[in-house]
């Protein structure tokens, strides 16, 4: 029996985070695996911190990641990359954004920023690809595209699945007439040398 | 055909599989979404009701008319609705009604951490759980099979995790349900004294009935029978090739819903478990039996040890709560820890992480409000909505938030303890939605027992907090079609409330002006503060404001009513590295920015720029909104 693989997904309320759990869903389920996806909504949705778990494998059982657990972790913004670093299996990797959004407490002055966050996680040994994505979800013509820039270069995590079936994955969860934008920002992400 | 369907969604498609032909409910997280999948399928006559009481009510009545009901809500919509609960175990159904109430466990998004199975064994109707999106599809249609059959309302228990999970389910065909068309019979449907000592012995038969029934259920299967339809409770013994040692105890676990999951991620075939579906009422047979078999029980569940306790009334030696915790939802970690099983670890950095709390949007409407409330140093009795968040820093303008209605109500008693001039600084701040809920009844009492209160009504076209539902005032049903429309002045005017004024909110000098005035005055007052939540889809948001960095002192006046959008950064001047001791100014971010204006006016320096004449604006309403 092949062992259960843990994606979590992490972000801010509204940076549409759950477009891509229902791509790796509709992707992974069509790839035969027993797939779970597991959302918050509520609450959270408004500028906190959101959290998604994507499971897939021959039979899976709990919807949720827990501590420890997760072989990927991508992350929409920054700091949700470090909140859930404890997620991440001792050798898991972390796919993320490099935009920063300040929390409530720090626009406040209560609390700050804390600085150089990527270079901390490979200080601790964690595998990081850092991107930029929304110059490049810009450039394949909407900042709102980082999710498949984001999607692109965790592909290169998902060996055996073929190019093909992102694209028939992209086709089958994004309206029709945004396609060829989210192919292009795909592409991009997954060309992306880090 | 085999999708991934939330659990939520997989409910839905129970009901229009099991042939249901009527949905009333109100939203609250984790349950929402039955309803809003519901009323995707036209056979489904779906329906968005005023509160939890109504919409079990309005069910009731359907299914007394012949026709197979739903109606959902949060947990807590279960105590809104108790009263209707009791009393339909009493009288029963004619057509089968089914509950559906999702618990919160952790508390995502809920005031409190109750745990439904209560209302049901204090009901003694049956509750049926399920553990993923399949059973839930499933126990939707046998929960209509086993309300007629029993003549009963059924409880589905639903949580948070099998709410809002997606999981693989086989989808199949609408059935049409047997015909059965109402009858007079005031003995059964008229809850009198007389009629009622008549039927309490009715429920408690039937109670006995149903469990030899979830019992019988499980005796056929183990007699091979697999086609049965009740196999609402199983047990799974261990696999003996994969228990490593073999000086181990036998561990059998007993377990439910999510909980079930965990343990399967846990220990896969290595512990027996007895999965119960039915946990209302419980099979005494069965979870005797299952004991006998192992050396050590342990119940696993969340939230109260309503099993593990059922168990100990029958005389069973189990563990639960002793090695479990009794607050928050588990995990697999959680069960791992608990029963001495290896807990994986990750890494930390060495940083604190700040929180990163839900915060009111950009251009929300409820802003203006509490900023003025704070302002006057009022004290604010809340409710429940997104407005909750004006308790949050730097509004920190809410002092009180109990259920939902409780600021209308409790700002009558507050008054009338206090009196003088305390009333004058003391309002109830409720939503729109809410006030539909409940509000109304606190209003009539305002204006029955005549208090000097003030309540503002947060008028935001729409039910905000649970994902834009339509509401009584917003003109729309659950379809997006036009609907009847509550005009919220006239009805209080009609209650007796002689003060009722409106407000924009984006307008804090005419917003304060107004709050001080009714505030002061004798007797009742309703404030209705109205502007569209900036979310909804007919919102055209007016172009993102700039600070120009050479007319902003930092002075940090605009930070007070805590936008999101705005932060205090360097000068983009600066060309040195910047220090805690460098001068700073307000910066905003143009992705959030929607150009609502409240925080040009909070600026004594004319810093910001690019406001647009109009500010934001709004196109026709015509649709669905969530
Ligand atoms: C008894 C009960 N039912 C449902 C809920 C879920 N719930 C919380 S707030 C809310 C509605 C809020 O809408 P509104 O009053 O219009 O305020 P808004 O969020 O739009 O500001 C609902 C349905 C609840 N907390 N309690």
């Amino acid at each position: 029996m092949k062992k259960t693989r843990n994606i979590m997904i992490v972000g801010v309320g509204g940076q549409g985070s759950l477009l891509a759990s229902k791509l790796l869903g509709h992707l992974l389920l069509e790839e035969g695996y027993d797939v779970k996806v597991s959302e918050v909504h509520g609450m959270s949705q408004r500028g906190g911190s959101v959290v998604t778990y994507v499971r897939y494998g021959d039979k899976v059982y709990s919807p949720v990641i827990d501590e420890g657990e997760a072989d990927v972790i991508v992350s929409f913004e920054l700091l949700e990359a470090a909140r859930y670093l404890s997620f991440l299996k001792p050798d898991g990797r972390i796919v993320t954004n490099t935009r920063q959004i300040d929390p409530m407490p720090v626009i406040i002055g209560a609390a700050s920023y804390p600085a150089d966050l990527v270079q901390k996680m490979r200080a601790k040994g964690v595998k990081v690809d850092a991107l930029d994505c929304l110059s490049l979800a810009e450039e394949a013509g909407s900042a709102k595209a980082v999710n498949l820039v984001l999607l692109g270069r965790l592909s290169h995590y998902f060996e055996d699945i073929e190019e093909d079936a992102w694209d028939r994955a992209i086709e089958a969860v994004v309206p029709q007439r945004f396609v060829e934008l989210n192919k292009k920002a795909f592409a991009l992400g997954k060309a992306l040398k880090e | 055909m085999k999708t991934l369907l939330q659990g939520n969604a997989a409910v839905a498609r129970g009901l229009y599989e099991a042939g249901c032909a009527f949905v009333s409910s109100y939203p609250g997280t984790p349950s929402t979404e039955i309803t809003e999948e519901a009323a995707k399928y036209d056979e489904i006559c779906c329906e968005w009701a005023p509160n939890e009481k109504v919409a079990m009510e309005a069910a009731f009545g359907a299914c007394l008319a012949g026709k197979r009901a739903f109606c959902g809500m949060k947990h807590v919509g279960l105590n809104v609705a108790a009263d209707p609960l009791f009393t339909m175990s009493y009288t029963g159904v004619n057509a089968g009604l089914v509950i559906g109430v999702a618990d919160d466990a952790g508390m995502h998004s809920s005031q409190n951490e109750q745990d439904s199975r209560h209302h049901a064994i204090a009901a003694k109707v049956p509750m049926l759980e399920p553990s993923d999106s399949a059973e839930a599809l499933a126990f939707t249609k046998l929960a209509f099979e086993i309300s007629e059959r029993f003549d009963t309302p059924v409880l589905l228990k639903m949580c948070t995790r099998v709410s809002h999970s997606q999981s693989v389910v086989e989808t199949g065909e609408r059935m049409v349900p047997p015909e059965r068309p109402y009858e007079k019979d005031i003995a059964k449907y008229v809850m009198m004294p007389g009629n009622a000592k008549k039927r309490h012995p009715v429920v408690e038969d039937r109670t006995k009935a149903l469990r030899a029934y979830f019992e019988a259920g499980f005796q056929q299967y183990k007699e091979g029978d697999r086609d049965v339809t009740i196999v609402l409770n199983r047990i799974e013994m261990r696999n003996e090739e994969e228990v490593v040692s073999p000086f181990a105890k036998h561990l059998g676990i007993i377990t439910s819903s999510t909980s079930y999951q965990y343990v399967k991620e846990v220990f896969g075939n290595r512990a027996s478990i007895l999965k119960l579906g039915a946990v209302n009422p419980l099979p005494d047979e069965l979870l005797t039996e299952f004991a006998g078999e192992v050396d050590r029980v342990v119940v696993v569940e969340e939230l109260d040890p309503v099993i593990e306790e059922h168990c100990k009334a029958l005389g069973l030696k189990v563990e639960g709560k002793n090695i479990l915790p009794l607050i928050d939802e588990l995990s697999q970690n959680k069960v791992a820890y608990a029963l001495r099983e290896q807990v994986p670890q990750g890494k930390k950095l060495d940083d604190a992480i700040p929180v990163r709390p839900p915060v009111m949007c950009a251009g929300c409407p409820h802003r203006g409000v509490f900023y003025t409330l704070g302002k006057n140093k009022c004290v604010v009795l809340g409710d429940i909505g997104c407005y909750t968040l004006g308790a949050v820093a730097p509004l920190s303008a809410m002092e009180m938030t109990l259920c939902m209605g409780a600021s209308v109500s409790a700002v009558h008693g507050f008054n009338k303890a206090t009196g003088g001039e305390s009333a004058k600084k003391t309002v109830g701040v409720i939503g729109d939605s809410t006030f539909m809920h409940s509000g109304m009844t606190g209003l009539a009492n305002i204006a029955y027992n005549q208090s000097d209160s003030t309540v503002i009504i947060l008028d935001n076209s729409i039910t905000g907090m649970t994902g834009h539902q339509d509401n009584p005032t917003t003109g729309y049903n659950i379809k997006g079609d036009p609907a009847g429309k509550i005009d919220l002045e006239a009805l209080c005017k009609a209650m007796g409330i002689e003060n009722v004024s409106v407000v924009d909110p984006y307008d804090l000098a005419e917003t304060d002006r107004i709050i001080k005035e009714e505030t002061q005055k004798e007797g009742p007052s309703v404030i209705i503060s109205r502007r569209p939540c900036v979310l909804l889809k007919n919102v055209r948001t007016a172009k993102p404001l700039r600070v120009n960095p050479d007319k902003c002192t930092g002075c940090t006046a605009c930070m007070k009513i805590g936008c999101p959008a705005i932060s205090m950064k360097e000068h983009p001047a600066l060309r040195v590295p910047a220090t805690s001791t460098t001068p700073r100014v307000a910066v905003v971010d143009q992705t959030l920015c929607v150009g609502c204006n409240v925080c040009v006016q909070m600026c004594h320096f004319d810093a910001y720029e690019g406001m647009s004449k109009e500010g934001i604006t709004y196109a026709e309403r015509g649709g669905k909104q969530s």
